[in-house]
């Protein structure tokens, strides 16, 4: 009887889901479809706690919806107070159908390849794989010894992504106007929010060794702590300037990319960390991976070159 | 006996979360619908979380569920003081 | 009997087509921009449903490892398209000899 509960819940869930999708696509007001995109992205984690994903549904929540819907909303906001809103024109009745038909008969071909492989489901599973050789990565949880041992090169050229979109985003113009002062309530609130929020990230960092958390829910949390403290008022959320913040930006993917050359020191290749050192080389790349995650999640919500940047001026503090 | 009291706190605090929907859609103000909201998610909350923490056993997760009712009703409040002071200055945007 | 993975597995691929139909036929930037997120959290579910291994045992943790990278590059991506959305439309209203 309770396998038919479950079951229920997740037809409820995928139905939910297809409706928030729906919803926030085809509505008319852009604030409303982006609250519901933030929703669904909250639902969302909810089906990968379902597919016993807590990682993944831990990442979805912090970055996925709210690092995410952050950033949405406050590019809706500079359009509000920015240009006009034109209204702009819909597509000819012909484009509309055709590029309907062709997306309907890609999802049927991909649900029919979906389908067909998973009733074929033979060949070696990768989870056995992991399993056997966990113990010899140094950490217990198995997604994290596949993001910072198995496939460390992914997580490392992931990390020079967020740098070079980092990049692109402080080159893009100038940083977003002076935030305006919060009332007592939004002031309070983040004042004992962001010693929380930094404490959490602390012991998810710590706890991604072995239980579900990591690198980069962590860094998320302190973003998202960055993020408060930029609506209660503070101009920079407490960033350094100049050279600091530099060191900080690329010091995830450096530290990352200096370990991993080091060990070939021995007679290794590239990123193969020494078995008795992996544990404490891959929580050093933890510790500065979150800080260069939630620096750089910052810094793309704030926008622009930050004034921080010209080491001759003066920074005022809001 | 710990099961049955639980799922009574659980079925309680749906009924709670069910009121604030209802209040939610159906009630004609924004000020009216926050306050249905707020209240009755608040102790929909409280309600599903005693009833999940008789479940458990040992303190330290305890301690975290009863966190995360802590912070939504922090969250909570701080957002409908906000909502209600934008509604106050703005009253002619739509609900 | 439907099982949990195909359930998702088919609702991926359905986010994922909502998603592409949008970013082609959408004008605004913005909501372009919420179908590409739309579409990849369809991609993901594609993912992570083949990697359930039923209820009873561990789920394969390479897709996890490898969604969790594409969460944040998915954000990333998101960042700069907003950043570079906003300085097409100060320099269109700028005037277009920029």
């Amino acid at each position: 009887m309770s396998f038919d509960a479950l079951l229920i819940l997740d037809v409820l869930l995928a139905a939910l889901l297809l409706m928030l999708a729906i919803a926030a696509l085809h509505s008319h007001s852009m604030h409303q479809s982006i609250i519901l995109f933030i929703v669904f992205g909250l639902v969302t984690a909810l089906a990968w706690a379902r597919l016993k994903a807590p990682d993944v549904a831990l990442a979805e929540a912090t970055i996925g919806s709210g690092v995410a819907g952050a950033l949405l909303l406050a590019a809706l906001r500079d359009n509000r107070s920015g240009s006009a809103i034109t209204p702009s024109p819909g597509r000819p009745a012909w484009q509309v159908l055709s590029v309907t038909y062709l997306v309907i008969g890609l999802m049927l071909t991909a649900a029919w390849a979906f389908l067909d492989a998973h009733a074929n489901n033979s060949g070696p599973r990768l989870g056995g794989l992991v399993q056997a050789e966990l113990a010899n990565s140094g950490v217990g949880n198995p997604v994290t010894a596949v993001l910072l041992n198995f496939r460390a090169f992914d997580t490392l050229l992931e990390l020079a992504v967020l740098l070079a979109a980092l990049l692109g985003v402080l080159l893009l113009g100038p940083a977003r106007p002076a935030p305006r002062p919060a009332g007592p309530v939004v002031t309070q609130l983040v004042a004992w929010l962001t010693p929380l929020l930094i404490v959490s990230a602390g012991y998810v960092l710590w706890v991604g060794a072995h239980a579900p958390g990591g690198a980069f829910q962590a860094g998320a949390l302190l973003a998202a702590g960055g993020i408060i403290m930029r609506l209660g008022g503070s101009r920079y959320s407490g960033l350094p300037s100049g050279f600091w913040m530099r060191l900080i930006a690329v010091g995830g993917s450096g530290v990352f990319l200096f370990v991993g050359l080091a060990a070939m020191s021995g007679d290794a290749s590239l990123l193969q960390y020494p078995r008795d050192w992996a544990g404490t080389l891959i929580l050093l790349i933890e510790i500065f991976a979150t800080l260069s995650i939630a620096a750089s999640l910052v810094l793309v919500y704030l926008g622009g070159r930050p004034d921080a940047w010209a080491p001759d001026q003066e920074r005022g503090h809001a | 006996m710990i099961d049955l009291l639980s799922a009574a706190l659980i079925v309680s605090g749906l009924f709670f979360y069910f009121a604030g929907t209802i209040g939610l859609l159906r009630l004609p103000d924004t000020l009216c619908r926050l306050h249905a909201v707020t209240k009755a998610d608040n102790l929909g909350l409280g309600l599903l979380v005693f009833g999940l923490v008789l479940q458990l056993s040992e303190p330290l997760q305890i301690l975290k569920v009863l966190l995360i009712w802590i912070l939504v009703l922090a969250a909570s409040a701080g957002g409908g003081q906000l909502i209600a002071r934008h509604v106050q200055r703005d009253p002619g945007e739509r609900s | 009997m439907l099982e949990t993975s195909t359930l998702y597995g088919l609702l991926g691929i359905v986010l994922a087509s909502l998603g592409l139909h949008a970013v082609i036929l959408q004008t605004d930037t913005l909501r372009r921009v919420l179908a590409i997120n739309i579409l990849g959290v369809g991609v993901f579910l594609v993912f992570i449903a083949t990697a359930y291994n039923g209820p009873d045992a561990a789920p394969d943790p390479v897709p996890h490892a490898l969604v969790l990278t594409g969460i944040v590059v998915a954000v990333a991506a998101t960042a700069l398209a907003l950043a570079l959305r906003r300085r097409l439309e100060s320099s269109a209203e700028d005037g277009d000899d920029e």
